[in-house]
């Protein structure tokens, strides 16, 4: 057995510990590669750079699990961050699905330790799950305080001065999805359509393509596609001298980075072996013909 | 009038909240207000109600016949009470939470992050240039994957820019004609189940 043929033969554990190897390696020690931010996710950070604190509030919407957290959770972390900045006052929904909220609390929390000068309810608030995904859009449309009732700890909405004049969505600037499904899709067949609100999306790189439409369309303000795009929006934040944080998605870009190199690498070397094993086999079939 | 019941309501309601959609009367309005606000939610709550009747039907009858890995079901219950009980109890405090973000959250994360080694692996064995469609596939698959991550501008200024092109041309032409059909088709199925045409729904064949 040749060399190609032993190759193709390979046992995956050693391609598993290559994946390993890539991924940790960067983690432990940043290659600081260069980040390019592209129109979407400028066109985002545009628009909520625009706004202030007297502006409407800007609603982060949790859509996802931990199964998509490593990729979702610095857009979350990056956009609640972008807006605690600048004082747009924020409302946090913790989701569609009962999985997010957890998620929400988790981002919330963690970025809303590192402003101890915003205070709860009146620089932004939590809004907990309420089942019903189509229908809470479409109620959130007519009255929140009627959807809701409660935020997520039990306080009435009409005690939290922030929410205080925030009826529906003509009270609101822009709603964010941070989405690991076709929510996105919801917001704005539900919201968007209907109530006419601005809509901004953040999503896992594999669900990007399906929205690159509505990005064309203008119907979606603006998108951060899978973590480059949470990286995107990292740099420019650090670009404007805001506070990043510790940039989880642009440290995580590089091990995504060796990642790909060794897949297509892989991919490679495979297709190579495959074509230098088959002459092979057809140039050992032509010697047997003849014989 | 089992079957008949069903069909009435959601001939009536689907035929109602499609034309008040076109009507801007109070009355109209206050309507699809009580539907949205009141019906909806209700019924979605109702929903993770019979879910979780499912869900233990499912798992007690595999246990009670000893179906091979009944122990995973058995688990699968007591996990579900458990963090039910602990939201119920503590109110969601800071046990609740413990559970969520020591436990939930490094097991699905774990699960998921195992696809990037189960990919690379498949990649290695199977994505092969057996065709031209399959080279066509390859190619730009290995375009877009360089040009997504910041080496791709790194060894190449135009790789994200060509990535760009590749996402918003031809990958969006696709993404519309997939849509435009998904979406005639949502029209069909809603058109069929409204006139009764499409009973699934209720159970059965």
């Amino acid at each position: 057995m040749g060399f190609w043929q032993r190759f193709l033969q390979l046992d995956r554990k050693w391609i598993f510990i290559g994946i390993a190897i890539v991924v940790i390696i960067p983690l432990i020690k940043p290659l600081g590669l260069p980040i390019k931010p592209t129109k979407p996710v400028i066109d985002l950070f545009t628009y909520i750079d625009t706004l202030g604190p007297e502006s409407d509030p800007v609603m982060v919407v949790t859509g996802f699990d931990p199964s998509t957290m490593p990729e979702l959770m610095p857009m979350e972390q990056a956009l609640l961050r972008h807006c605690l900045t600048k004082g747009i006052p924020v409302i946090s929904f913790g989701g569609l699905y009962p999985a997010y909220i957890g998620m929400a609390k988790m981002a919330i929390d963690e970025v809303s330790a590192d402003f101890p000068d915003k205070k709860y309810g009146e620089d932004y608030v939590f809004l907990g799950f309420i089942p019903g995904v189509s229908a809470v859009i479409l109620s959130i449309g007519i009255d929140i305080a009627t959807t809701f009732g409660n935020d997520y700890y039990g306080t009435p909405i009409d005690s939290l001065p922030m929410l205080r004049g925030v009826k529906n969505y003509s009270d609101i600037s822009l709603v964010v999805d941070v989405s690991g499904s076709s929510t996105p899709e919801y917001w704005l067949m539900y919201a968007q359509e209907r109530y006419g609100v601005n809509i901004g999306v953040a999503c896992t790189a594999v669900s990007a393509p399906a929205f690159y439409a509505f990005l064309q369309s203008g119907q979606f303000v603006g998108m951060l596609g899978g973590l480059k795009g949470a990286a995107e929006y990292e740099e420019l934040m650090a670009r404007k001298g805001y506070p990043t944080g510790r940039r989880p998605a642009t440290i995580g870009m590089d091990s995504q980075s060796l990642a790909h190199l060794l897949i297509i690498l892989l991919i490679i070397l495979g297709n190579a072996g495959y074509f230098i094993v088959r002459r092979g086999e057809r140039r050992q079939g032509i010697i047997r013909r003849k014989k | 009038m089992r079957r008949r019941l069903p069909v009435i309501i959601a001939f009536g309601i689907g035929f109602l909240m499609l034309i008040q959609y076109f009507i801007p009367h109070p009355r109209s309005e206050e309507f699809y207000n009580v539907i949205v606000q009141q019906w909806f939610i209700i019924i979605f709550a109702f929903m993770y109600i019979f879910a979780l009747r499912s869900f233990f039907m499912h798992h007690i009858t595999k246990v009670k016949r000893k179906k091979e890995g009944y122990i995973f079901s058995a688990v699968a219950m007591v996990s579900v009470l458990f963090m039910l009980l602990s939201g119920l109890i503590t109110s969601r405090g800071p046990f609740f939470d413990s559970l969520y973000n020591y436990m939930i959250a490094p097991l699905q994360g774990t699960m998921f992050s195992l696809l990037a080694f189960f990919i690379a692996s498949a990649a290695f064995r199977a994505f092969r240039a057996r065709n031209v469609q399959a080279t066509l596939l390859l190619v730009t698959a290995t375009i877009v994957m360089i040009g997504r991550v910041p080496i791709g501008d790194y060894l190449w200024r135009g790789m994200p820019d060509l990535v760009e092109w590749i996402m918003t041309v031809p990958s969006m032409a696709a993404m519309r004609g997939i849509r435009i059909g998904v979406g005639l088709g949502a029209v069909a199925t809603a058109m069929k189940i409204m006139l009764g045409i499409e009973r699934s729904y209720m159970g059965g064949e």
